[in-house]
């Protein structure tokens, strides 16, 4: 093992101090660039088909699959959904969004703990899309790393449950400011907690000042219809 | 830890570099890190060295360029340095800024043999 950096090479050719012999190449490329070419291979894919697409991103337990559920089975006779499932492993959450009857797949990314572009590009190959007018991806739940991966969605859509703290947006900044949207869900359980909305929406803003934020519940239904009637907007608008 | 897969990504981007140009092996990797881009560069530093075995770049030096987070307030046009996203202007206190540097990730040169 090299003692001067505790690499495990045991033949291993780079000495620290010493000058080395080689060539100088420029390369600026940005490593994200391949994700993002397949991104941007997705949302043109994705607006041949009119679709709108949503990149659910959140900590484990916010509630995003929940909220599909309760989406797609109120909305489901109006708008054609298709459903993107992404955990590390199982396929729970698939079964459950498949129970509402809306057409679901799962995506496995074993130890991966963001989706990506490339993943998104064949998962939509399960589909037929023609029916198709909105397209949700739930994302890993992890508040950190799917903010680098763009998916080719039109917007990233933020859940924070009221149990995890209103200072959510401050301590991981990056997902709120990648996303265009902020669910506060479980808001029934307001009277049980000290959780201050208004401070959390403030920290929302200062990350992402035209954030827009929905409150909502899915237990006792409150703000729902808002969040409904923004995606029937935004359906709209694709198909203007 | 989607630091594994940028540290792919750099071994992936330097290998194709390195062939084009008929290169043994490559020495040295240079990076632009940027403050604000989500990156630690102590886990890249780790996960690297995993994805560099067996490649042209087994033994390489990652050498880690750190860029400054600089935004432009929009209220008085000053610019500073952040921390934080969320950090307000030094001069006027107004939160709403235009990022100019600090989200950067980005295979800048290598050196090759």
């Amino acid at each position: 093992m090299c003692i001067d950096c505790g690499c495990a090479a045991p033949d291993h050719h780079h000495h620290h101090d010493e000058p080395q012999m080689g060539k100088t190449i420029r390369i600026e490329e940005d490593l994200l660039a391949k994700n993002n070419r397949l991104a941007n291979g997705n949302r043109h894919f994705f607006a041949g088909h009119g679709l709108f697409v949503l990149n659910l991103v959140s900590s484990p337990g916010s509630g995003k699959t929940t909220i599909l559920e309760q989406t797609l089975t109120e909305l489901k006779g109006e708008l054609g959904f298709a459903v993107l499932e992404g955990d590390q492993q199982t396929s729970n959450d698939a079964d459950r969004i498949a129970a509402t009857g809306v057409p679901a797949h799962q995506i496995n990314t074993g130890a991966g703990c963001h989706l990506d572009a490339h993943m998104v590009g064949h998962g939509v190959e399960h589909f037929d899309l023609s029916q198709t007018d909105i397209l949700m991806i739930e994302n890993v739940g992890n508040l950190v790393c799917p903010a680098s991966f763009d998916l080719g969605e039109d917007y990233k859509v933020s859940v924070l449950s009221v149990t995890e703290g209103e200072d959510k947006p401050l301590k991981y900044p990056q997902m709120f400011r990648a996303s265009d949207v902020m669910l506060i869900n479980k808001i029934d359980l307001l009277p049980h907690l000290r959780f201050d909305v208004e401070k959390c929406k403030e920290y929302a803003r200062r990350v992402h000042p035209g954030i827009r934020i929905f409150e909502i519940s899915c237990y006792s239904g409150d703000g729902l219809e808002q969040w409904y009637d923004w995606l029937r907007e935004q359906v709209a608008k694709k198909k203007a | 830890m989607h630091e594994l897969g940028i540290a792919q990504s750099i071994v992936e981007i330097a290998e194709k570099n390195a062939n084009q140009q008929g290169a043994r092996r490559v020495l040295e990797v240079t990076i632009e890190v940027g403050a604000l881009s989500g990156v630690m560069a102590e886990s890249l530093e780790f996960c690297f060295e995993a994805c560099c075995s067996d490649t042209l770049l087994e033994g390489c030096v990652l050498k880690i360029e750190p860029v400054p987070a600089r935004a432009r307030c929009r209220e008085c046009y000053q610019e500073y340095t952040l921390i934080n996203y969320f950090d307000s202007c030094p001069a006027c206190n107004n939160p709403v800024s235009d990022m100019l540097s600090g989200e950067e990730l980005r295979i800048k040169e290598m050196e090759i043999d």
